[in-house]
């Protein structure tokens, strides 16, 4: 088991919004975390990455136990070194080109030579499909496009996991297709994903486990295939129900 | 025209341009730096939300916009020595140019700041970079970006607003040209020409300004 998660809690303004998650993940895993708008979905993967500060919660990573809610300084920033985070909206640096949106970590945080950053921003820009594009600044480039150059940018700290955060949901229709096929690549490789989304078709075919949430809650997760074949809970079953009436 | 007052005109304009080069411009220069490094303060302890420094800084921006310029001249430059503060005039002058504008500067550049989104600041941290590298590699040059016009403008501004130095005995262009009216009482020749010459010097810099405009960095954008 590689990161484990426990009972974690959020409140915004007096507001319940994440109401005790547990969740374990093992290496090589490809969790999707489903649910309806407003269940927490985006607020707890925010936490695990301390962009929003839990107000209780465990996480153990490699080994190591992390307070979600007082974490020091130094062991936010050795979980975010192991961690890459994708966006709903890229947030690429606008004012970075392509190449040095990738390299910006390596050589500012990492203290890397900039000869060898770019060599293995190139390669990750390879992965992605876009290392034609090294000199493009973001507004240049399309949503599809931007979203790959983000993935790469993760890519290149060598991450054990990577956390997407609904990364397709600002695209238009016709660029989700190529930000997915990159998303599955990374999963055929046994890269460990985490990933929020309202695409069922990955959740079913290229996840291997679902986390169903609501209202705060986990209502249910397992197997992503049991999850879809034989949903165990009246609301997991009325979800599915929805997204799949939602499609005809 | 007649002769003499041609005559007044040509003696006068080297003198007053001499004095706008050696004096003015340097005046503008410097007061200028010292805004623009007092505004990148106070708008970043503000940014940041620092406790205390931000309410100082709050307090030192309604003072300065609350009060006119000359009165600041005045009290630094009149006032301050009961006290035992005794400043020169120029250095006088570079101070109070300096914290005046830079209180409308740090406006400016809070603006600026605060339209970069956070989530650059939050794509920053995720990539391991801390506060002080995000803030000068990504949110600083956006900010800057944004900005320039408006501290270009800023510093025409300033370049006039230093013709206020000449009441508190600085000598430079205007006081040049106010010495040179005492013997000849030509007033509308040379308030004229001298004016003039603050229409060529600030012509000159919006030039500057669309030209760095120009020049800075788009990122890609299509920014008019």
């Amino acid at each position: 088991m590689m990161l484990n998660i426990k009972n974690v809690h959020k409140q915004f303004n007096g507001v319940d919004v994440l109401k005790g998650i547990d969740l374990t993940v093992d290496k090589g895993d490809v969790v999707a975390i489903l649910g309806p708008s407003g269940s927490g979905k985006t607020t707890f993967l925010r936490c695990l990455n301390f962009l929003e500060k839990a107000d209780q919660g465990e996480m153990v990573f490699d080994g190591e136990r992390f307070d979600l809610h007082s974490a020091s300084r130094a062991d936010i920033a050795r979980v975010r070194k192991k961690t890459a985070f994708v966006f709903q909206n890229y947030n690429l640096f606008l004012n970075k080109t392509v190449l040095q949106n990738v390299t910006l970590g390596l050589t500012v945080a990492g203290k890397m030579k900039k000869a060898q950053a770019n060599e293995i921003a190139v390669q990750a820009l390879e992965r992605v499909g876009m290392a034609n594009k090294l000199s493009s600044y973001p507004a240049q480039l399309s949503g599809g496009q931007q979203q790959r150059v983000a993935i790469a940018r993760g890519l290149v700290s060598n991450p054990e996991i990577i956390y997407f955060d609904e990364p397709t949901s600002a695209l238009d229709p016709e660029l989700i297709g190529e930000v997915l096929a990159v998303m599955r690549q990374l999963a055929e490789e046994g890269m460990t994903m985490l990933v929020v989304t309202h695409e069922m078709d990955f959740a079913r075919h290229v996840s291997s486990k679902v986390l169903f949430m609501a209202d705060g809650y986990v209502v249910e997760s397992g197997p992503s295939e049991a999850f879809f074949a034989n949903p165990q809970q009246e609301r997991s079953r009325d979800f599915i129900k929805s997204i799949l009436e939602a499609r005809k | 025209m007649n002769e003499r007052l041609w005559n007044i005109l040509v003696d006068s304009f080297p003198k007053l341009l001499r004095y706008g080069v050696e004096v003015t411009i340097p005046l503008t220069i410097l007061s200028f730096l010292l805004a623009l490094l007092i505004a990148l303060i106070v708008a970043l302890i503000q940014y940041a939300n620092v406790k205390v420094l931000r309410q100082i800084c709050r307090f030192y921006i309604w003072i300065i916009r609350g009060t006119p310029l000359l009165v600041q001249l005045y009290l630094v430059f009149y006032g301050l020595p009961s006290v035992g503060v005794v400043l020169d005039a120029f250095p006088a002058a570079v101070l109070v140019l300096g914290f005046n504008e830079g209180a409308y500067m740090a406006e400016t550049m809070r603006g600026a700041l605060e339209s970069v989104s956070r989530g650059q600041l939050e794509a920053g941290y995720c990539v391991g970079m801390n506060y002080l590298q995000i803030m000068l590699h990504v949110v600083l040059p956006q900010a800057f970006r944004t900005a320039f016009p408006a501290l270009g403008n800023s510093m025409i501004a300033m370049l006039k607003e230093t013709s206020m130095a000449a009441t508190i005995t600085v000598m430079e262009m205007f006081r040049q040209a106010q010495v040179i009216n005492g013997r000849v009482y030509e007033s509308l020749a040379l308030y004229g020409e001298v004016a003039l010459i603050y229409l060529l010097f600030c012509t000159i810099l919006s030039w500057v300004q669309r030209l760095g405009e120009k020049r800075l960095a788009t990122y890609g954008g299509a920014r008019s």
